[in-house]
């Protein structure tokens, strides 16, 4: 059990993330019980498995992993991870844009990896809407970067308005 | 120019209480220096070589005289009484503490003013011409739509974590005073013969270590649509720009790795999803912000003022100075002022508090209050009187702002360079300084004519050289100071990329070099042919055998 963001809050979280080893393949690594985020390229060979176990299942993609990969899946998904490698890797944000603007996703989008107080409310703005938070870093206090701006001026995935259609006149 | 309403004003008051928790988490222990770099660099604070350096956005370069009152003031209090300004319009103080810089900020707020995204990765502040609203050749004010999309581009949550930096230019007039063939995304405004407002739009052009003349992605886009098509070109990059190698992440590299038309595919299949969209600029919007770059009230006067005519013909001073200095503007009896910041042996760019303070006043005095900040590092008033031109000149002389120099060889663009910044390979200042003093003969300048001299302290090229009719380049050659030259390089409507003439010099052999190259111009021109001309038509060889000598005419042979 891990506690992360979600909602604006700290809550625990029963997934469990499932990455890759040097050596582990798609086909053969083993599968933890309970509810599962999967890498993309697992979810490609054993979908059908993932999807007979009668736990949930999430799949997260990797920064140079694009949405499209899973467009047609997405209706089954409950959690699409997106994972930062580096949280100057910006990459993540138009992924997270995407899933909800172009794909309509509806469920939950997590922000994975390298993911810092300071981003937050950039990230909410695309459409994350929980947060795996860097492992140290402090829960509690980060939750208040939600409100770093109250209006900002761009349309984006928690705002369909840009500024400019809000304006009182 | 734009004021504030509640809407922009808690946007930069909240930023001011962002960035002063983020230094207080820092200074914690909370955020690890790799965590800040990004933050503070998102708001214009790098370390440098002897302090901090501070970067302080001006957007498209219009500062009221208010706003550098405060700059002034900032300068004096945690500064050492001076500032510098930018190819980029900005003004960088280089000498302040980072714990100040949050006071700073809030200092700039209650002007308007901030310090957004002057670095970093991100979009970066939007440059245009300083003659805009009152050049004659203008089709469109272009400042109403860089301020729509400084505000679309402030805090923008999808770009704030590019691949590497992101600059825009525009311009609205016909011959282009912006750089836009060397910008991420350059724009010019263009009007159909329908009588259709729109951009052509340029993309993957930049400087630095790899000089790219940009490419047009679309000959016409729409006014309306510049934010989704602006969003479109940058999620492609965002998605797609490399990321591995800092020197090869430019959109520039991406343009060209694809290809103009295969990228431009890629834009429009994007832009399909995102046309007519929520981000589409409505009449309303443009006409509120049009509404803050009304011309000013101008007074009805004669085109020609009968007294400012004659004091030219008594003082050649004054003549040079208008000639040089002064620019026509569209409305009768009104004229365009630059003020130098390039006066012989001060670093060009450079302002002291006392000239802020002066240049504030004199705006106040002269020009509706406004001033701009050029590309070539010098402040333009934009408003004046003709019938004033002969007092102001004597204020802007005792202010050290009227060397008679625009557009002269020491009007040169010169980055602050290693004295001050951590990139630079070479000193630029002292160099420039003797360069400068090398033709500080007034009467052989005048005959030199308009000539535009570059300098970088290294190949990241703040300086432009690249496009500087003469470039210098600092050098970095076994832990010594080098100086590499090119020449042929051409801003404007033709700009080009100027080329190496040969192997680098000693920083003491460089005013000799110039010169050499000035003396062979000059005993090769043709009547009224400015330098960039004769050297079109004579092609680089005979410039390198006038600096190189046989060692050239055999290679060239």
């Amino acid at each position: 059990m891990t506690t992360i963001i979600k909602n604006r809050q700290a809550v625990a979280d029963d997934y469990t993330l499932l990455t890759l080893a040097e050596g582990d393949s798609a086909e053969t690594v083993a599968l933890p019980a309970g509810p599962l985020l999967v890498p993309l390229a697992v979810w490609q060979v054993r979908k059908a498995d993932l999807q007979s176990r009668g736990t949930p299942v999430g799949v997260w993609l990797a920064a140079g992993e694009g949405p499209e990969a899973i467009a047609d899946d997405l209706a089954a998904l409950p959690v699409v991870g997106v994972h930062f490698p580096k949280f100057v890797d910006g990459r993540g944000y138009s992924t997270a844009r995407l899933l909800r603007e172009r794909h309509g996703y509806q469920g939950e989008i997590r922000a994975l990896g390298d993911v810092l107080h300071d981003q937050l409310f950039l990230m909410a703005r695309c459409g994350f809407d929980a947060f795996a938070l860097k492992e140290g870093k402090d829960i509690a206090k980060a939750v208040a970067a939600f409100e770093t701006f109250k209006n900002p001026y761009q349309a984006a995935v928690d705002q369909p308005q840009p500024l400019f259609r809000r304006r009182a006149a | 120019m734009y004021r504030y309403d509640n809407y922009d004003q808690t946007l930069v008051d909240e930023r001011v209480a962002q960035f002063r928790d983020q230094v207080a988490r820092w200074k914690a222990g909370e955020l690890s220096d790799d965590e800040f770099r990004p933050l503070r660099l998102q708001n214009g604070l790098y370390v440098q070589r002897h302090a901090p350096m501070f970067r302080i956005a001006v957007p498209y370069g219009m500062l009221a005289a208010r706003q550098l009152r405060c700059l002034a003031e900032l300068g004096r209090r945690y500064d050492r009484g001076y500032g510098h300004f930018t190819t980029r319009h900005n003004l960088q103080f280089n000498w302040p503490k980072i714990e100040d810089v949050p006071e700073m900020l809030a200092e700039l707020a209650k002007v308007q003013m901030h310090a957004i995204q002057t670095s970093g990765n991100c979009i970066r502040n939007i440059t245009t011409d300083q003659f805009a609203g009152v050049a004659a050749d203008e089709i469109l004010d272009p400042r109403p739509l860089c301020e729509i999309m400084r505000q679309w581009s402030t805090f923008h949550p999808e770009f704030a974590f590019l691949p590497r930096k992101f600059k825009i230019a525009v311009n609205g007039a016909k011959e282009d005073r912006a750089l836009t063939w060397f910008h991420d995304i350059g724009l010019h405004i263009v009007k159909t013969d329908d009588g259709l407002v729109g951009f052509r739009v340029i993309v993957g052009g930049g400087l630095g270590r790899t000089p790219i003349r940009g490419e047009v992605v679309r000959e016409f886009l729409p006014w309306q649509d510049i934010l989704s098509y602006c969003e479109a070109i940058i999620r492609v990059y965002n998605r797609y720009g490399r990321r591995d190698n800092a020197y090869k992440a430019r959109i520039k590299i991406l343009v060209q790795a694809l290809g103009v038309e295969e990228f431009g595919r890629q834009v429009e299949a994007e832009w399909a999803h995102l046309k007519g969209g929520p981000a589409t600029i409505t009449q309303a919007e443009y006409d509120r912000v049009t509404a803050f770059f009304e011309p000013p009230a101008y007074q009805t006067l004669p085109a020609i003022d009968e007294a400012f005519v004659q004091q030219q013909v008594k003082s050649l001073p004054f003549a040079r100075w208008v000639e040089r200095n002064v620019r026509p503007h569209r409305v009768p009896g009104y004229a365009s002022v630059t003020l130098s910041l390039k006066k012989p042996g001060t670093a060009p760019g450079d302002v002291s508090s006392e000239q802020m303070e002066a240049a504030a006043d004199l705006a106040d005095r002269y020009s509706f209050g406004e001033l701009r900040v050029t590309h070539e590092q010098n402040l333009v008033l934009a408003d004046v009187e003709q019938r004033r031109l002969f007092d102001f000149w004597q204020e802007a002389k005792a202010a050290g702002f009227a060397t008679p120099n625009i557009g002269l060889l020491t009007d040169m663009i010169v980055c602050p360079g290693g004295d001050f910044c951590d990139l630079a390979n070479a000193r630029s200042i002292p160099v420039a300084n003797a360069v400068q003093a090398r033709f500080d003969d007034l009467d052989y300048l005048w005959d030199i004519g308009d000539i535009e001299l570059n300098f970088s302290g290294c190949m990241n090229s703040c300086g432009h050289h690249h496009v500087g009719n003469i470039g210098i380049l600092g050098v970095d050659k076994g832990n010594e100071e080098w100086y590499q030259i090119t020449l042929g390089g051409e801003q404007g409507n033709d700009a080009q990329l100027g080329k190496v003439i040969g192997p680098s010099f000693a920083a003491a052999d460089v005013p000799d070099v110039i010169e050499k190259i000035i003396r062979f111009y000059i005993a090769q021109r043709q009547e009224d042919e400015r330098f960039i001309d004769t050297f079109r038509r004579l092609g680089a060889d005979p410039f390198k055998v006038a600096v190189y000598g046989d060692k050239a005419r055999l290679k060239a042979a």
